[in-house]
Protein backbone atom coordinates (compact mmCIF):
# COMPACT_ATOMS: atom_id res chain seq x y z
CA UNK A 1 0.00 0.00 0.00
CA UNK A 2 0.85 3.34 -0.45
CA UNK A 3 0.23 6.43 1.54
CA UNK A 4 0.73 9.15 -1.37
CA UNK A 5 1.07 10.62 -4.47
CA UNK A 6 2.89 14.01 -4.60
CA UNK A 7 3.51 16.11 -7.30
CA UNK A 8 6.20 19.12 -7.40
CA UNK A 9 6.65 21.75 -9.95
CA UNK A 10 5.73 19.42 -12.82
CA UNK A 11 6.08 20.60 -16.03
CA UNK A 12 5.49 19.27 -19.41
CA UNK A 13 6.56 19.64 -22.65
CA UNK A 14 4.79 17.90 -25.96
CA UNK A 15 6.43 18.78 -29.01
CA UNK A 16 7.63 22.20 -28.79
CA UNK A 17 4.22 23.20 -26.34
CA UNK A 18 4.30 23.88 -23.05
CA UNK A 19 1.00 21.65 -21.49
CA UNK A 20 0.93 22.56 -18.15
CA UNK A 21 4.23 23.69 -15.70
CA UNK A 22 4.70 24.42 -11.77
CA UNK A 23 2.11 21.71 -11.72
CA UNK A 24 2.46 20.73 -7.47
CA UNK A 25 -0.63 18.82 -5.64
CA UNK A 26 -0.33 15.52 -3.07
CA UNK A 27 -3.27 13.09 -2.80
CA UNK A 28 -3.36 11.03 0.50
CA UNK A 29 -4.31 7.56 0.94
CA UNK A 30 -7.84 7.41 0.49
CA UNK A 31 -8.46 10.27 -1.33
CA UNK A 32 -9.75 10.91 -4.94
CA UNK A 33 -8.05 13.94 -7.07
CA UNK A 34 -10.39 14.71 -10.36
CA UNK A 35 -8.38 16.23 -13.43
CA UNK A 36 -10.84 18.99 -15.07
CA UNK A 37 -9.72 20.85 -18.39
CA UNK A 38 -10.25 22.03 -21.25
CA UNK A 39 -9.50 19.39 -24.40
CA UNK A 40 -6.47 19.27 -25.13
CA UNK A 41 -5.02 20.98 -21.71
CA UNK A 42 -2.63 17.97 -20.79
CA UNK A 43 -5.29 15.83 -18.49
CA UNK A 44 -3.83 12.72 -20.41
CA UNK A 45 -0.70 13.60 -20.35
CA UNK A 46 -0.59 14.67 -16.45
CA UNK A 47 -1.45 10.87 -16.23
CA UNK A 48 0.96 9.31 -18.66
CA UNK A 49 3.63 10.96 -17.19
CA UNK A 50 2.41 10.15 -13.43
CA UNK A 51 2.50 6.60 -14.89
CA UNK A 52 5.82 6.70 -16.40
CA UNK A 53 5.55 6.60 -19.87
CA UNK A 54 5.80 10.14 -20.44
CA UNK A 55 9.14 11.94 -19.03
CA UNK A 56 8.41 15.28 -16.89
CA UNK A 57 10.45 18.13 -18.30
CA UNK A 58 10.64 19.80 -15.12
CA UNK A 59 9.66 19.17 -11.16
CA UNK A 60 9.45 15.51 -10.13
CA UNK A 61 6.74 12.92 -8.89
CA UNK A 62 6.49 10.51 -6.50
CA UNK A 63 4.58 7.99 -4.42
CA UNK A 64 5.38 6.84 -0.73
CA UNK A 65 5.39 3.69 0.35
CA UNK A 66 5.94 2.72 3.84
CA UNK A 67 7.77 5.74 4.31
CA UNK A 68 9.95 5.65 1.35
CA UNK A 69 9.72 8.12 -1.80
CA UNK A 70 9.69 6.09 -4.81
CA UNK A 71 10.39 8.02 -8.11
CA UNK A 72 11.92 6.06 -10.29
CA UNK A 73 9.19 5.58 -12.93
CA UNK A 74 9.61 1.91 -13.66
CA UNK A 75 9.08 0.92 -9.43
CA UNK A 76 6.31 3.75 -9.41
CA UNK A 77 4.21 1.73 -12.36
CA UNK A 78 3.88 -1.47 -10.24
CA UNK A 79 1.76 0.51 -7.85
CA UNK A 80 -0.52 1.52 -11.00
CA UNK A 81 -3.95 0.65 -12.38
CA UNK A 82 -4.34 2.14 -15.56
CA UNK A 83 -7.97 2.82 -17.33
CA UNK A 84 -6.96 4.34 -20.63
CA UNK A 85 -9.55 5.74 -23.01
CA UNK A 86 -8.43 2.97 -24.96
CA UNK A 87 -9.82 -0.23 -23.82
CA UNK A 88 -6.79 -2.39 -24.63
CA UNK A 89 -9.49 -5.57 -25.42
CA UNK A 90 -8.78 -8.17 -28.62
CA UNK A 91 -11.81 -8.65 -30.53
CA UNK A 92 -11.09 -12.74 -30.42
CA UNK A 93 -10.68 -13.16 -27.03
CA UNK A 94 -13.71 -13.75 -24.80
CA UNK A 95 -14.25 -12.09 -21.32
CA UNK A 96 -12.97 -14.84 -19.35
CA UNK A 97 -10.10 -15.40 -21.75
CA UNK A 98 -9.39 -11.49 -21.69
CA UNK A 99 -9.61 -11.51 -17.92
CA UNK A 100 -7.41 -14.77 -17.21
CA UNK A 101 -4.38 -13.03 -19.07
CA UNK A 102 -3.89 -9.83 -17.59
CA UNK A 103 -5.15 -11.60 -14.14
CA UNK A 104 -1.90 -13.81 -14.77
CA UNK A 105 0.53 -11.42 -16.17
CA UNK A 106 -0.18 -9.00 -13.44
CA UNK A 107 0.35 -11.89 -10.57
CA UNK A 108 1.51 -11.15 -7.64
CA UNK A 109 0.91 -13.38 -3.88
CA UNK A 110 0.45 -9.57 -2.34
CA UNK A 111 -2.09 -8.29 -4.67
CA UNK A 112 -4.40 -10.94 -4.92
CA UNK A 113 -5.16 -10.84 -1.15
CA UNK A 114 -6.05 -7.52 -1.78
CA UNK A 115 -8.06 -7.70 -4.36
CA UNK A 116 -10.99 -9.19 -2.76
CA UNK A 117 -10.63 -6.86 0.03
CA UNK A 118 -10.59 -4.09 -2.39
CA UNK A 119 -13.27 -5.45 -4.83
CA UNK A 120 -15.72 -5.41 -1.24
CA UNK A 121 -16.48 -9.02 -1.64
CA UNK A 122 -15.70 -12.10 0.66
CA UNK A 123 -12.43 -13.14 0.65
CA UNK A 124 -12.29 -15.69 -2.75
CA UNK A 125 -9.62 -17.94 -3.21
CA UNK A 126 -9.16 -19.45 -6.78
CA UNK A 127 -8.27 -17.23 -9.91
CA UNK A 128 -11.55 -18.40 -11.17
CA UNK A 129 -13.51 -17.14 -8.57
CA UNK A 130 -11.83 -13.93 -7.97
CA UNK A 131 -12.71 -13.35 -12.03
CA UNK A 132 -16.53 -14.28 -11.71
CA UNK A 133 -16.44 -11.97 -8.51
CA UNK A 134 -15.70 -8.65 -10.22
CA UNK A 135 -17.64 -9.83 -13.56
CA UNK A 136 -20.35 -9.76 -11.23
CA UNK A 137 -19.21 -6.64 -9.88
CA UNK A 138 -19.32 -4.90 -13.27
CA UNK A 139 -22.58 -6.44 -14.72
CA UNK A 140 -21.03 -8.75 -17.02
CA UNK A 141 -21.11 -12.23 -15.42
CA UNK A 142 -23.86 -13.27 -18.58
CA UNK A 143 -21.00 -12.22 -21.18
CA UNK A 144 -18.13 -14.04 -19.65
CA UNK A 145 -17.92 -16.45 -22.64
CA UNK A 146 -18.61 -14.02 -25.10
CA UNK A 147 -15.74 -12.94 -27.52
CA UNK A 148 -14.66 -9.05 -27.16
CA UNK A 149 -16.08 -8.04 -30.69
CA UNK A 150 -19.63 -8.74 -29.50
CA UNK A 151 -19.53 -6.26 -26.83
CA UNK A 152 -21.04 -2.97 -26.85
CA UNK A 153 -18.44 0.30 -26.09
CA UNK A 154 -20.25 0.36 -22.47
CA UNK A 155 -19.33 -3.26 -22.12
CA UNK A 156 -15.92 -3.18 -23.17
CA UNK A 157 -15.89 -0.70 -20.67
CA UNK A 158 -17.04 -2.42 -17.91
CA UNK A 159 -15.14 -5.52 -18.86
CA UNK A 160 -12.03 -3.11 -18.72
CA UNK A 161 -13.40 -1.84 -15.18
CA UNK A 162 -13.13 -5.94 -13.45
CA UNK A 163 -9.73 -5.43 -15.32
CA UNK A 164 -8.72 -2.86 -12.98
CA UNK A 165 -10.29 -4.21 -9.62
CA UNK A 166 -8.53 -7.50 -10.41
CA UNK A 167 -5.29 -5.86 -10.80
CA UNK A 168 -4.89 -4.80 -7.22
CA UNK A 169 -3.36 -1.92 -7.47
CA UNK A 170 -3.70 0.93 -5.17
CA UNK A 171 -2.97 3.72 -7.01
CA UNK A 172 -5.89 4.03 -10.35
CA UNK A 173 -5.03 6.35 -12.53
CA UNK A 174 -8.32 6.97 -14.89
CA UNK A 175 -8.43 8.34 -18.23
CA UNK A 176 -12.58 9.22 -18.64
CA UNK A 177 -13.83 6.73 -16.71
CA UNK A 178 -17.40 7.68 -17.50
CA UNK A 179 -16.81 7.40 -21.30
CA UNK A 180 -19.38 5.82 -22.82
CA UNK A 181 -20.81 4.32 -20.08
CA UNK A 182 -24.79 4.69 -19.23
CA UNK A 183 -26.25 6.01 -16.33
CA UNK A 184 -26.02 2.87 -14.24
CA UNK A 185 -22.42 2.05 -15.43
CA UNK A 186 -21.64 6.23 -14.23
CA UNK A 187 -22.89 4.87 -11.26
CA UNK A 188 -20.71 1.24 -11.17
CA UNK A 189 -17.94 4.07 -11.68
CA UNK A 190 -18.70 6.27 -9.03
CA UNK A 191 -19.25 3.57 -6.77
CA UNK A 192 -15.85 1.48 -7.27
CA UNK A 193 -14.09 4.75 -7.09
CA UNK A 194 -15.17 5.51 -3.40
CA UNK A 195 -14.81 1.69 -2.94
CA UNK A 196 -11.24 2.42 -3.72
CA UNK A 197 -10.55 5.10 -1.81
CA UNK A 198 -12.73 3.74 1.41
CA UNK A 199 -9.96 0.71 1.13
CA UNK A 200 -7.20 3.22 1.72
CA UNK A 201 -6.10 3.54 -2.46
CA UNK A 202 -5.71 6.75 -4.33
CA UNK A 203 -7.51 7.96 -7.62
CA UNK A 204 -6.59 10.23 -9.87
CA UNK A 205 -9.17 10.74 -12.87
CA UNK A 206 -9.53 12.78 -16.04
CA UNK A 207 -13.01 13.30 -16.01
CA UNK A 208 -15.68 15.85 -17.58
CA UNK A 209 -18.02 14.89 -15.00
CA UNK A 210 -18.07 14.82 -11.21
CA UNK A 211 -17.21 11.97 -9.63
CA UNK A 212 -19.41 11.73 -7.08
CA UNK A 213 -17.76 12.42 -4.23
CA UNK A 214 -16.15 14.89 -1.85
CA UNK A 215 -13.04 14.67 -3.76
CA UNK A 216 -10.87 17.36 -4.60
CA UNK A 217 -9.89 19.06 -8.07
CA UNK A 218 -7.09 20.10 -9.99
CA UNK A 219 -8.13 22.14 -12.94
CA UNK A 220 -5.19 21.98 -15.73
CA UNK B 1 2.08 -19.53 -15.06
CA UNK B 2 4.78 -16.42 -14.89
CA UNK B 3 3.71 -13.34 -16.45
CA UNK B 4 6.64 -14.56 -18.91
CA UNK B 5 4.68 -17.49 -19.82
CA UNK B 6 1.23 -16.00 -19.54
CA UNK B 7 2.61 -13.61 -22.55
CA UNK B 8 4.24 -15.84 -24.42
CA UNK B 9 0.88 -18.14 -24.32
CA UNK B 10 -1.45 -15.34 -25.05
CA UNK B 11 0.65 -14.05 -28.18
CA UNK B 12 0.09 -17.60 -29.51
CA UNK B 13 -3.10 -17.98 -29.35
CA UNK B 14 -3.58 -14.33 -30.90
CA UNK B 15 -1.06 -15.63 -33.80
CA UNK B 16 -3.75 -18.45 -34.60
CA UNK B 17 -7.19 -16.49 -34.11
CA UNK B 18 -6.37 -13.54 -35.54
CA UNK B 19 -3.70 -14.06 -38.83
CA UNK B 20 -0.27 -13.27 -39.04
CA UNK B 21 0.56 -16.56 -37.95
CA UNK B 22 1.88 -20.18 -38.56
CA UNK B 23 -0.18 -20.84 -41.79
CA UNK B 24 0.54 -17.19 -43.11
CA UNK B 25 3.73 -17.57 -42.87
CA UNK B 26 3.93 -21.23 -44.28
CA UNK B 27 2.07 -20.30 -47.60
CA UNK B 28 4.11 -17.75 -48.89
CA UNK B 29 6.70 -19.88 -47.94
CA UNK B 30 5.70 -22.74 -50.21
CA UNK B 31 4.14 -20.65 -52.93
CA UNK B 32 7.81 -18.61 -53.02
CA UNK B 33 9.50 -21.97 -53.21
CA UNK B 34 7.03 -23.62 -55.93
CA UNK B 35 7.25 -19.88 -58.23
CA UNK B 36 11.45 -20.11 -58.27
CA UNK B 37 11.82 -23.25 -60.62
CA UNK B 38 9.25 -22.52 -62.74
CA UNK B 39 11.24 -19.02 -63.27
CA UNK B 40 14.37 -20.40 -63.19
CA UNK B 41 13.87 -23.28 -65.52
CA UNK B 42 14.40 -27.21 -65.05
CA UNK B 43 17.99 -27.28 -65.23
CA UNK B 44 18.68 -29.41 -62.30
CA UNK B 45 22.15 -28.35 -61.36
CA UNK B 46 21.29 -24.60 -61.84
CA UNK B 47 18.16 -25.58 -59.52
CA UNK B 48 20.88 -27.52 -56.63
CA UNK B 49 23.10 -24.29 -56.62
CA UNK B 50 20.51 -21.85 -55.91
CA UNK B 51 18.45 -23.71 -53.98
CA UNK B 52 19.86 -22.87 -50.49
CA UNK B 53 19.78 -19.50 -50.86
CA UNK B 54 16.04 -19.04 -52.40
CA UNK B 55 14.81 -20.97 -49.36
CA UNK B 56 16.70 -19.02 -46.83
CA UNK B 57 15.45 -16.02 -48.73
CA UNK B 58 12.11 -16.92 -48.84
CA UNK B 59 11.67 -17.91 -44.85
CA UNK B 60 12.90 -15.04 -44.30
CA UNK B 61 10.64 -12.92 -45.91
CA UNK B 62 7.68 -14.94 -44.47
CA UNK B 63 8.70 -14.66 -41.36
CA UNK B 64 8.84 -10.88 -42.01
CA UNK B 65 5.25 -11.11 -43.40
CA UNK B 66 3.58 -11.35 -39.96
CA UNK B 67 6.05 -8.97 -37.43
CA UNK B 68 4.48 -5.69 -37.87
CA UNK B 69 1.68 -6.53 -35.98
CA UNK B 70 4.56 -8.00 -33.03
CA UNK B 71 4.21 -4.55 -30.67
CA UNK B 72 1.95 -2.39 -33.35
CA UNK B 73 -1.55 -4.33 -32.30
CA UNK B 74 -0.85 -4.47 -28.65
CA UNK B 75 -0.01 -0.27 -29.24
CA UNK B 76 -2.80 0.91 -31.03
CA UNK B 77 -5.15 -0.92 -28.26
CA UNK B 78 -3.81 0.15 -26.06
CA UNK B 79 -2.72 -3.35 -24.34
CA UNK B 80 1.30 -2.25 -24.51
CA UNK B 81 0.60 0.48 -21.85
CA UNK B 82 -0.83 -2.92 -19.46
CA UNK B 83 1.66 -4.85 -20.45
CA UNK B 84 4.21 -2.07 -19.28
CA UNK B 85 2.89 -1.49 -15.76
CA UNK B 86 2.91 -5.31 -15.32
CA UNK B 87 5.43 -6.44 -12.86
CA UNK B 88 7.38 -8.19 -16.12
CA UNK B 89 9.73 -5.79 -17.59
CA UNK B 90 9.14 -5.04 -20.81
CA UNK B 91 12.73 -6.34 -22.02
CA UNK B 92 10.49 -9.74 -20.52
CA UNK B 93 7.96 -8.80 -22.41
CA UNK B 94 10.15 -8.42 -25.75
CA UNK B 95 11.53 -11.34 -25.62
CA UNK B 96 8.17 -13.21 -24.94
CA UNK B 97 7.27 -11.67 -28.00
CA UNK B 98 10.25 -12.40 -30.10
CA UNK B 99 9.69 -16.30 -28.52
CA UNK B 100 6.29 -16.38 -29.36
CA UNK B 101 6.77 -15.24 -33.08
CA UNK B 102 9.98 -17.41 -33.40
CA UNK B 103 7.32 -20.52 -32.23
CA UNK B 104 4.80 -19.37 -34.94
CA UNK B 105 7.16 -18.62 -37.70
CA UNK B 106 10.73 -19.58 -37.51
CA UNK B 107 10.15 -22.87 -36.06
CA UNK B 108 7.09 -24.23 -38.79
CA UNK B 109 9.38 -22.60 -41.69
CA UNK B 110 12.24 -24.39 -40.72
CA UNK B 111 9.88 -28.18 -40.21
CA UNK B 112 8.57 -27.55 -43.97
CA UNK B 113 12.31 -26.89 -45.44
CA UNK B 114 13.42 -30.75 -45.97
CA UNK B 115 10.19 -30.63 -47.86
CA UNK B 116 10.90 -27.59 -50.26
CA UNK B 117 14.10 -28.73 -51.01
CA UNK B 118 12.78 -31.44 -52.87
CA UNK B 119 12.02 -29.11 -55.68
CA UNK B 120 15.81 -27.68 -55.83
CA UNK B 121 16.75 -31.54 -56.16
CA UNK B 122 18.96 -30.86 -52.96
CA UNK B 123 21.48 -33.71 -52.39
CA UNK B 124 20.50 -35.62 -49.25
CA UNK B 125 23.38 -34.86 -47.51
CA UNK B 126 22.37 -30.78 -47.68
CA UNK B 127 18.95 -31.18 -46.42
CA UNK B 128 19.70 -31.74 -43.02
CA UNK B 129 22.11 -29.06 -42.74
CA UNK B 130 19.66 -26.52 -44.52
CA UNK B 131 17.22 -27.69 -41.79
CA UNK B 132 19.77 -27.04 -39.12
CA UNK B 133 20.87 -23.31 -40.52
CA UNK B 134 17.47 -22.36 -40.72
CA UNK B 135 16.89 -24.00 -37.21
CA UNK B 136 19.82 -21.59 -35.98
CA UNK B 137 19.07 -18.47 -38.34
CA UNK B 138 15.55 -17.83 -37.50
CA UNK B 139 15.22 -16.98 -34.54
CA UNK B 140 17.78 -13.88 -35.34
CA UNK B 141 15.13 -13.34 -38.08
CA UNK B 142 12.62 -12.55 -35.40
CA UNK B 143 14.69 -11.13 -33.30
CA UNK B 144 16.21 -8.61 -35.69
CA UNK B 145 12.18 -8.25 -37.20
CA UNK B 146 11.67 -7.00 -33.27
CA UNK B 147 14.17 -4.46 -33.58
CA UNK B 148 12.29 -2.90 -36.36
CA UNK B 149 8.79 -3.62 -35.22
CA UNK B 150 9.50 -1.86 -31.80
CA UNK B 151 10.98 1.39 -34.08
CA UNK B 152 8.39 2.16 -36.40
CA UNK B 153 5.70 0.97 -33.53
CA UNK B 154 3.90 4.68 -33.60
CA UNK B 155 4.23 5.25 -37.71
CA UNK B 156 1.33 4.93 -39.27
CA UNK B 157 1.59 2.18 -42.09
CA UNK B 158 4.84 1.27 -40.38
CA UNK B 159 5.16 -1.86 -41.80
CA UNK B 160 5.52 -0.99 -44.98
CA UNK B 161 9.19 0.53 -43.84
CA UNK B 162 9.89 -2.27 -41.72
CA UNK B 163 11.55 -4.46 -43.97
CA UNK B 164 13.39 -1.96 -45.38
CA UNK B 165 15.22 -2.08 -41.75
CA UNK B 166 14.88 -5.60 -40.91
CA UNK B 167 16.19 -7.42 -44.28
CA UNK B 168 19.84 -5.68 -44.21
CA UNK B 169 20.30 -6.70 -40.64
CA UNK B 170 19.76 -10.06 -41.90
CA UNK B 171 22.50 -10.21 -44.28
CA UNK B 172 25.11 -12.29 -42.08
CA UNK B 173 21.92 -15.01 -41.35
CA UNK B 174 21.35 -15.38 -45.33
CA UNK B 175 25.10 -15.50 -46.01
CA UNK B 176 26.48 -17.77 -43.01
CA UNK B 177 23.30 -19.90 -43.40
CA UNK B 178 23.34 -20.82 -47.21
CA UNK B 179 27.12 -20.74 -46.57
CA UNK B 180 26.50 -23.98 -44.55
CA UNK B 181 24.31 -25.99 -46.71
CA UNK B 182 27.09 -24.90 -49.60
CA UNK B 183 30.14 -26.19 -47.43
CA UNK B 184 28.03 -29.58 -46.92
CA UNK B 185 27.53 -29.81 -50.62
CA UNK B 186 31.10 -28.90 -51.70
CA UNK B 187 32.63 -30.87 -48.48
CA UNK B 188 34.93 -27.47 -48.19
CA UNK B 189 34.25 -26.16 -44.40
CA UNK B 190 34.66 -22.71 -44.00
CA UNK B 191 33.45 -21.69 -40.90
CA UNK B 192 30.01 -20.87 -41.71
CA UNK B 193 28.56 -23.03 -38.51
CA UNK B 194 30.56 -20.53 -36.23
CA UNK B 195 29.88 -17.61 -37.83
CA UNK B 196 26.00 -17.98 -37.75
CA UNK B 197 25.76 -19.44 -34.45
CA UNK B 198 27.66 -16.36 -32.75
CA UNK B 199 25.53 -14.11 -34.86
CA UNK B 200 21.97 -15.46 -34.10
CA UNK B 201 23.10 -15.95 -30.35
CA UNK B 202 24.45 -12.22 -30.62
CA UNK B 203 20.94 -10.61 -32.34
CA UNK B 204 18.72 -12.73 -29.58
CA UNK B 205 20.49 -11.63 -26.47
CA UNK B 206 20.45 -7.78 -27.75
CA UNK B 207 17.60 -7.47 -29.09
CA UNK B 208 15.12 -7.74 -26.00
CA UNK B 209 16.60 -4.57 -24.59
CA UNK B 210 17.53 -2.57 -27.95
CA UNK B 211 13.34 -3.87 -28.53
CA UNK B 212 12.36 -2.54 -25.18
CA UNK B 213 14.13 0.64 -25.32
CA UNK B 214 12.12 1.69 -28.13
CA UNK B 215 8.95 0.41 -26.91
CA UNK B 216 9.82 2.96 -24.30
CA UNK B 217 10.50 6.08 -26.20
CA UNK B 218 7.16 5.41 -28.51
CA UNK B 219 4.84 5.12 -25.35
CA UNK B 220 6.00 8.27 -24.62
CA UNK B 221 5.83 9.87 -28.04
Amino acid sequence: MISSLTAEKLACVRGTRRLFAGLSFSVKAGQALALEGANGAGKTSLLRLIAGFLPQAAGRVFVTAEGAEIADAEERGRFIGWLGHQDALKASFTVSEQLAFFDALYDAPSARSSAGAAAGTSPVTTGEERRSAALEQVGLARQAELPCRYLSAGQRRRLALARLLLSARPLWLLDEPFAALDSAGKGLVARLIALHCGQGGIVVAATHEPLGLGNESLKL
Amino acid sequence: MTPFLTLLARDLRLSVREGGGAALALGFFALVATLMPLGIGSDMAVLARVGAGVLWIGAALAALLSLDRLFQADYEDGSLDLIALSPLPLEGAAAAKILAHWLSTGLPLTLLSPVLSVLFDLPSGAVPVLAASLLLGTPAVSAAGAIGASLTLSLRRGGLILPLIVLPLLTPAVIFGTGMVEAAQTGLEGGAFGFLAAFSIATVLLSPFVAAFAVRLNLAG
